[in-house]
């Protein structure tokens, strides 16, 4: 498996996309410049977090508009695999290729801590390798995590099994006080319908080696994996 | 003229000596330019000839103090390390958002204008009563500042230290740390030489704000302070972060000769100090510096301190290698001058010369002045000598007094604030998971770690000034040397009030005597850092003296991280150190019983040193589990920190040869408790007993309850509550 790591101007969890895919799990890896409009034949693009072109406007509204996204919005609406990060996936709202927005958070502060998400489903790219249910211990850190949604698409994510992980305590009980950033529906990542664009607030290439002390995010990467792998076979 | 000059704080003297070594009267713009460069701020006029009697020479060290923009030390295997530590205290009192912001942003401009990649942030902060309106919003402010920076920027901020004290009600402390790493060899110079290589402004373009900010850094606080308000600069961490990248990649070719960044002074202070560096002159046309606005005059441009702004020299005929990388970032580089034979700096505008001085005598180290101070040992030192022990009631309730002290805003959780900051961007830093006393951060492709905290106990130093830095220096050392790490250097920021006070200034003497003899013991020379005169009110005198110390620690191996949790029921929890009679100048005494004066905590600096080569020797030998120092609030403060971070509670019996209060609450030094598995306890005491070490058994590591000879003190649920929601409900109400 090939894949992209997208950089723009101002992303700064680009580097540690790359050595995760690269250095932890030996993958052919190349970053992608936002001015270039050419994947390079990968097989998986990532959008990093950071703050492309600063995010002095609403975060990721000006990167949709960038020559690669072009590229990767093509590239997805033809069933290429499509995974955002924090920045990554306020990026890919905005591109209108995953429903809903990402707003500030609820108490209007930047947050970075370890927080907890519960696994919704397997059936995904990015879960495939998580029991559903499953809680996992991954860091957030943003200012602008809140998803919201109207009533209609919140209904269909749910109808479809859209949404992916949802914020937790430790024992995986879901209600106000284990939500960190005020997302609709304790929300923490979804899908899109055809299951092939992803986005995450939470961080887990940041939870990915032992000598960090927390590897609970290599079940994300190790789903790619394992997803990838069937595919080819 | 001489009015001018004195207006823009140049003293009598000092504008006589101008003409003196010009040969004629200085003109409108040359005066401004001297006005900033003979600062406080960026000549250490009242300070430079007590920090060359600090200790500065080490095996390791690869840029001594001074002689480049941040210090540079050998860590192994061909990687070198670039830290430095900065105050932005007068921009932060008057705009405390932007203020702190620019002091993030310029403390990682120093490090990666050598070439080093900034990989760690750190910041010590100090504000006054947080019960005033006043200092909540400062927090709120400064908070964000570094946060929305530090985090747009991509950098962790890993380790920090905030004090509370009404001293600082009016002026408070930011002082911001950057540690960064690059190859040994591929570092660049601030060096300019080479007759006809040109010279390239490159990031933002000049702007109007921040105009004699160096000087404003350079006078008291007073109620106009915020009419001085253009003197804050604006910062841009967008453009920074593009400047990083773009620096980096430049540097990867031969093509550049020095770079600089511009921080106090503009370029003023860049061109000078670089031409200075490298002997060479400098002609400066300052119609090509592109600007925000139209019709800038010539010392305007000159001493702008408009943010993320480089001053780049390049070999004669390469321009177009550098040009191509910085166009590649969106970000300007235009050539505004060429190298010069001499040592003249010439700048134009459009044509008309407007200012020629030598390089040299602007600079420090040069020919800008030096000044010795009066010295007065303070008068409230009296009101110390008078302290005594036995005059203090011990509480009957210590449980109370237990309680009181976890929820005491100088010992609880500071997480309101920090979690305002990526901690973990880059994926280096350890200790979110496996917290330790140290910030510690992995680095990537070898085994090793890096160990870094900045600390100063101003309570300490306010006591005794050559003692309490000594602690803060030892204090430092213990951090990192209970994480796993040897110390290996320290960059300073000296924050003190107005150095014509001879208080004042004899508290910087003995301040700069006992860092000294601590740095010797530790053999941990001074890189540089930064010094803070002028931190006071003009109603309510100095802050209280806070020579801050940054220091710097190797983790050869990162399998010795050593974590300030306990990590299982029924380990048992030993001393090491010896507990002493005493309160002295402790959060307890402070806070609970209300006495502002009294010694320091009892310390010998021979016992400190000892009782660290013992904890680096368990450490290597991998006999204990966790190790955790004594500070702020004492033992049982310590022993909780220990126990909250996975829920654990302790069962420990008390030293009935000393008061029960200071056994639990007193601060004196050199302490730290560790945990140790009970089949290594046999092999703990022998090698603490071989090498001559004081220490004692304090019980066993718990489930969650909390008992101290027999007695409930609560549990851990309890503590933390309290001990973790503290700040939040004193911002929040």
């Amino acid at each position: 498996m090939k894949c992209g790591v997208i950089i723009f101007p101002g992303s700064n969890c680009d580097h540690d996309t790359v050595h995760m895919l690269q250095t932890v799990y030996g993958l052919q890896t190349v970053e992608l410049w936002h001015k270039d409009a050419d994947l390079q034949g990968c097989d998986m693009i990532f959008v990093p977090g950071g703050f492309s072109y600063g995010d002095y406007l609403r975060c990721g509204a000006v990167a949709r508009f960038s020559p690669i996204m072009e590229a990767v919005i093509k590239f997805a609406n033809q069933g290429g695999f499509v995974m955002g990060i924090c920045n990554g996936f306020q990026v890919l709202c905005e591109a209108h290729l995953l429903p809903g927005v990402l707003m500030r958070n609820a108490n209007q502060k930047f947050i970075c801590k370890n927080i907890y998400l519960r696994t919704e489903t397997s059936d995904s790219a990015i879960t495939a390798a998580i029991e559903r249910g499953k809680v996992l211990k991954i860091p957030i850190a943003h200012a602008e995590g809140l998803y919201y949604a109207d009533d209609n698409i919140i209904a269909d994510l749910n109808k479809n099994h859209q949404i992916l992980f949802r914020y937790s305590d430790a024992n995986g009980n879901v209600n106000d006080a284990t939500n960190p950033n005020g997302s609709l529906s304790n929300i923490a990542g979804i899908c899109n319908a055809t299951r092939n664009v992803f986005g995450m607030m939470p961080h887990p290439e940041r939870a990915g080696e032992g000598i960090l002390g927390n590897t609970d995010g290599k079940l994300i990467f190790d789903s790619i994996m394992q997803f990838a792998s069937e595919k080819v076979a | 003229m001489k009015d001018t000059a004195a207006k823009l704080g140049l003293l009598p003297e000092e504008y006589d000596r101008i003409v003196e070594t010009l040969g004629r009267e200085p003109n409108f713009t040359e005066i401004s330019i001297f006005s900033v460069m003979w600062s406080e701020h960026c000549s250490y006029k009242n300070s430079i000839t007590w920090l060359k009697k600090l200790p500065k020479d080490g095996s390791r060290i690869l840029a001594k103090a001074g002689e480049e923009n941040a210090g540079l030390v050998d860590i192994g295997d061909g990687l070198a390390c670039a830290f430095k530590i900065e105050s932005h205290n007068h921009p932060s009192a008057i705009e405390p958002y932007q203020g702190a912001a620019t002091g993030v942003g310029g403390i990682h401009r120093d490090i990666f204008t050598m070439g080093a990649r900034p990989i760690a942030a750190l910041n010590s902060l100090r504000f006054g009563d947080i019960n005033l309106a006043k200092t909540k919003w400062l927090v709120r402010g400064v908070s964000k500042g570094i946060g929305d920076y530090g985090n747009s920027f991509g950098v962790p901020t890993i380790a920090g230290e905030v004090y509370f004290d009404e001293s600082y009600n009016i002026n408070p402390l930011v002082n911001a740390m950057s540690v960064g790493i690059v190859e040994k060899g591929k570092t660049i110079s601030a060096t300019s030489y080479g007759a006809g290589n040109p010279v390239f402004i490159v990031g933002s373009a000049t702007g109007k704000d921040g105009i004699h900010g160096a000087t404003f850094a350079s006078g008291d606080l007073h109620e106009d302070s915020a009419s001085s308000l253009p003197s804050v600069q604006v910062g841009d961490p967008f453009q920074e972060k593009l400047l990083l990248e773009a620096t980096l990649e430049a540097m990867q070719s031969d093509a550049i000769i020095g770079m600089q960044d511009m921080g106090a002074a503009g370029i003023t202070c860049s061109t000078s100090e670089m031409s200075a560096k490298g002997k060479a002159g400098m002609v400066i046309w300052l119609d090509k510096v592109p600007t925000r606005q139209p019709d800038m005059k010539p010392f305007e441009i000159l001493l702008s301190e408009s943010q993320e702004r480089m001053l780049v020299v390049i070999k004669k005929g390469r321009e177009a290698e550098v040009e191509k990388v910085f166009e590649k970032w969106d970000l300007h580089c235009t050539q505004i001058g060429e190298v010069i034979d001499g040592d003249i700096l010439k700048y134009y505008m459009h044509g008309e010369l407007v200012a020629e001085v030598p390089a040299d005598i602007l600079v420090l180290g040069g020919g800008a002045p030096i000044y010795q101070r009066e010295v007065k040992e303070p008068e409230y030192f009296n009101e110390i000598k008078k302290y005594n022990i036995d005059n203090i009631p011990q509480p009957k309730d210590l449980v109370a007094v237990a309680k009181s002290l976890a929820a005491e805003v100088n010992i609880a959780s500071k997480k309101w604030i920090y979690e305002q900051y990526d901690s973990m961007v880059q994926t280096n830093t350890a200790t979110t998971n496996r917290p330790s006393d140290a910030g510690v951060i992995r680095l990537k492709g070898t085994n090793k770690g890096l160990a870094v905290k900045v600390d100063c106990n101003p309570y300490y130093v306010f006591a005794n000034p050559r003692i309490g830095t000594a602690i803060a220096v030892s204090e430092a050392a213990r951090n990192i040397v209970c994480s796993g790490g040897v110390p290996v250097a320290i960059t300073n920021n000296l924050n003190f009030g107005n150095p014509y006070n001879p208080e004042v200034y004899y508290m910087f003497t003995e301040a700069i005597m006992g860092m000294g003899e601590a740095c010797n013991k530790f053999d941990t020379p001074v890189t540089g850092g930064n010094v803070s005169f002028y931190n006071q009110s003009a109603d309510g005198g100095p802050v209280m003296p806070t020579p801050t110390i940054g220091m710097l620690g190797v983790i050869d191996d990162m399998t010795t991280h050593t974590q300030l949790g306990f990590q299982n029921d029924g380990d048992e929890i030993y001393l090491i150190g010896k507990p002493e009679n005493d309160i002295s100048s402790s959060q307890y005494l402070l806070k609970y019983h209300n006495t502002k004066y009294s010694p320091t905590p009892f310390f010998n600096l021979d016992e400190e040193f000892k009782n660290q080569e013992a904890i680096k020797g368990i450490i290597k030998e991998k006999l204990i589990l966790s190790a955790h120092d004594v500070s702020d609030g004492g033992l049982f403060i310590c022993l909780l920190e220990a126990g909250m971070v996975n829920n654990f509670g302790f069962d420990i019996s008390s030293d009935n040869t000393i008061r029960k209060d200071a056994f639990l609450f007193g601060e004196c030094q050199s302490r730290i408790v560790v945990s140790v598995d009970k089949d290594r306890v046999g092999a703990l005491e022998n090698y603490l007993t071989s090498h001559g070490v004081s220490f004692s058994k304090l019980g066993k590591v718990s489930t969650q309850n909390i008992s101290i000879d027999g007695e409930n003190f609560g549990s851990i649920p309890e503590y933390k509550d309290i001990y973790e929601n503290a700040l939040g409900v004193m911002m929040e109400g």
